[in-house]
């Protein structure tokens, strides 16, 4: 029998079990919910959008591990979640993109707007969305769409069939010239143009669910986000067919890819259950906002950086009801304390 | 269920180990060790000396406040030294070391209730007062202060039966093996309120147990309601329980009587029938023990004082790899750095550990994930207040109500960064007190000052 003197005995305080799930596992999942618009891109166009996000992965990694062994920091690669904003980075630029521009995002995701800051947990945009808003200084090559069904050469000189987005027929207000290029169905499989991990709705909805049974994200700011999208462009369509315009706002563009994979991001989203709604409503009216009177004909990116910005003041003012505290109003800048 | 508390969380229960092992009576050890404070308050004075004998249940302790309990002697024997010894809150504390004589002789003031059914709430708070009741599931706030100061303002009795900690059983046996002291005591605790109807929050996880209490109720036509609530940690947290059941919640820094509940544990009601109806004071703990470094989980009945070797003896010894004893649960309980420590009064559980439970990190990173906020039973949010702990913001912490945390360990558990943050807010709100008192202390001064 033991010697209970012998045992090396830790004191350490309360609770004394943890939750299996870890950062690590989290960002897992999100690879893992990825993977089939990841599949879909490489049907869609061709065996480059695997290559382009492998390189994107290594890039950001890679840039991740150099930083910290520069500046002398423990190593973090580990937590994989500069492998999700590799992945992510690939994700929002075309197919054609050239290599090295992927790592030029994959730097400016990982370095300036991550650890620049102080690394996981400390920048207050999302990098890999920061990225692409720096990217379009390459305004050609962000937006040279691949028509449906390419097979983007591997190296080189990318020649492809182009042909405009959804979203492109969409701000030019030619919901039927759409409508005759892509139908709903085509819509909603991903057999479109587009970004290379956007095209897919149903694949995205896939990583949704899986998402949300893995516990990992919460429901509140995709349903808010792609909620508030869906109300305002059916309650202002442009045309007479108010829910064929709702539902190619809601399946075209980034829209899916953004309110699930990014306004969810943890670092850039609110903590409170109220203010995750709040932001993703506050998504949505950007989004449309940009869509509808902006030059550009995308907003879904600028919309959740737009939003990035603002978590500080939600968190910081719109904080929970006190156990055991009456309701009160919405906005008061300090409770009295009573004492 | 009137309402559910928001939060918490649902760990793996680990009951099944022990919640059908029936409860075994431990022989009384060789020796006890009593140590003089085993609940909140003030501890107590020794009432006797080195040399001499003392019977089973005669007072060793005298109380010396209000909140205060007297301590007994849980075997007779003899006394052999009054002396500090390790106590398993993790200092060295007064202790009357008992040798045992095997004899057990009861202490001639042992006496049931004359009159059981015609005590008046003065006397029974009394009888609770002298047995040394205290809240035996763990708080160990001194059962007759709480008596006497929800007197006339409780209108819902609840008896916690929640056992929401994981691995603990020991009050789902005393139910199943003990029913009729529980009744019995919650039909003292309605008659000493006045209350209609007392009512036993059990959460579904035990489900047999429920079922035979409102076998018993109907069958003796008690004045008792069984509430089966949802398994969800921190079930059987008092301000949690009093919301699963009246809807209510206790306001900031206020206790269960602000809103008009009393809330005991299972092993409190059926203590307060034993010294009604035996005479019988508080000398004796149902403990599991359990967890992956006990060879052979229990739950055993033991004695007051009882070295904590002695319950793993019993239990087949420890593996050779434990790495950590703990008292109580494992999302609240102490961790003890050593095996000598003693059972007290709120010993529900005994744990080793032998497998990696714990699941920590070289390099905790918050990541803002915010699960913190959504498991806080008390609406706070850890995961900024343990950023203002980093920095020692004590004023930031107050505004973020770090007081009203209830260290129930939700947050820790569900990080996945791995952050300390109850032990964080555990040292923040020290600082605070530590604070107060020194502010407090220098207006007291600064008011002598102007009165000289």
């Amino acid at each position: 029998m033991t010697d209970y003197n012998d045992l090396k005995l830790r004191a350490s305080s309360s609770p004394h079990i943890r939750a299996k799930d870890d950062t690590r596992s989290a960002m897992l999942d999100v690879m893992i919910a990825l993977l089939p618009a990841l599949a879909f891109a490489v049907f869609n166009f061709g065996l480059r959008a695997l290559t382009l996000t492998a390189v994107s992965v290594a890039g950001a990694v890679a840039f991740e591990a150099l930083y910290r062994l520069i500046m002398k920091k423990h190593q973090t690669v580990g937590d994989l979640s500069a492998a999700v904003t590799g992945m992510l980075v690939a994700f929002i630029c075309p197919v054609t993109a050239p290599y090295w521009m992927i790592l030029i995002g994959d730097f400016f995701a990982i370095v300036i707007v991550k650890q620049l800051y102080g690394g996981l947990g400390q920048n207050f945009v999302n990098p890999a969305l920061a990225a692409r808003a720096f990217l379009f200084s390459w305004a050609t090559q962000m937006s040279t769409w691949a028509a449906p069904g390419t097979q983007a050469a591997l190296f080189g000189a990318v020649d492809v069939t182009t042909q405009a987005t959804p979203m492109s027929y969409l701000s030019t207000n030619s919901l039927a010239d759409l409508q005759a290029v892509y139908g709903l169905d085509d819509m909603f499989v991903g057999t479109i143009g587009g970004s290379l991990g956007e095209v897919s709705a149903v694949c995205l909805l896939l990583g949704f669910l899986y998402l949300l049974g893995r516990k990992v994200i919460s429901w509140h700011i995709p349903v808010s986000f792609v909620g508030t999208v869906a109300l305002l462009t059916f309650l202002f369509p442009r045309g007479n067919d108010p829910l064929t315009w709702m539902l190619y706002n809601v399946l075209g563009g980034g829209l899916l890819l953004g309110a699930i994979f990014m306004a969810t991001d943890y670092v850039t989203s609110p903590i409170s259950r109220r203010n995750r709604i709040i932001y993703g409503v506050g998504c949505g009216l950007i989004t449309v906002f940009i869509r509808y009177f902006g030059s550009y004909s995308e907003g879904v990116c600028y919309s959740i950086l737009c939003m990035n910005l603002c978590v500080w003041l939600l968190d910081k003012y719109l904080k929970p009801r006190r156990f055991g505290a009456a309701r009160k109003p919405l906005f008061r800048r300090k409770e009295a304390e009573e004492k | 269920m009137a309402q559910p508390f928001f939060g918490g969380i649902h760990p793996n229960d680990k009951k099944a180990a022990t919640n059908k092992k029936p409860i075994e009576k431990l022989p009384p050890p060789q020796q006890v060790v009593i140590p003089m404070s085993l609940h909140i308050g003030a501890p107590c004075r020794p009432c006797v000396s080195v040399g001499d004998h003392v019977n089973l249940g005669q007072r060793i302790g005298e109380a010396t406040a209000f909140v205060s309990a007297p301590i007994h002697a849980s075997i007779s024997g003899t006394v052999t030294a009054i002396e500090p010894r390790p106590h398993f809150n993790g200092t060295d504390m007064l202790s009357v070391v008992i040798e045992n004589d095997y004899e057990d002789t009861l202490d001639p003031s042992i006496k049931p209730a004359e009159h059981p059914e015609d005590l008046t709430a003065e006397e029974l708070t009394e009888i609770v007062k002298n047995a040394g009741i205290v809240g035996l599931g763990g708080a160990t706030f001194p059962t007759h202060v709480k008596i006497s100061s929800g007197l006339g303002k409780v209108d819902t009795v609840i008896v916690n039966a929640a056992e929401c900690e994981p691995y603990n059983t020991s009050d789902h046996r005393i139910l199943l093996e003990y029913p009729e002291e529980v009744i019995g005591g919650a039909r003292l605790l309605a008659r000493l309120f006045q209350v209609d109807k007392v009512h036993i929050g059990i959460e579904d996880n035990k489900r047999n147990a429920a079922q035979l209490l409102q076998q018993r109720i109907a069958e003796e036509n008690a004045p008792v309601v069984v509430d089966v609530l949802h398994t969800r940690y921190p079930q059987g947290a008092e301000k949690q329980l009093c919301q699963s059941i009246t809807g209510r919640q206790v306001p900031p820094g206020g206790l269960p009587a602000a809103i008009g509940c009393a809330v005991f544990s299972v092993d409190t009601t059926a203590a307060i029938w034993r010294a009604v109806y035996q005479g019988m004071p508080v000398i004796r703990r149902i403990v599991t023990v359990s967890g992956s470094g006990v060879m052979e989980p229990k739950n055993l009945e033991c004695r007051i004082g009882t070295p904590l070797s002695c319950l793993f003896d019993a239990c087949g010894g420890l593996s050779e790899t434990t790495y950590k004893i703990l008292m109580g649960g494992p999302m609240m309980g102490n961790a003890q750095h050593t095996a000598d420590v003693p059972v007290g009064k709120c010993t529900n559980a005994v744990l080793a550990f032998a497998r990696e439970e714990e699941r920590t990190s070289p390099h905790p990173t918050c990541i803002r994930c915010g699960r913190c906020a959504d498991v806080c039973p008390m609406h706070l949010q850890p995961v900024f207040l343990y950023q203002y702990a980093q920095r020692d913001m004590l004023p930031e912490l107050e505004a973020g109500h770090v007081m009203d945390c209830i260290e129930c360990g939700a947050c820790t558990y569900i990080c996945p960064g791995r952050l300390h943050l109850v032990h964080a807010f555990r040292t923040a709100k020290q600082k605070i007190n530590t604070a107060r008192a020194a502010a407090k202390a220098a207006q007291q001064a600064k008011a002598d000052g102007k009165e000289g």
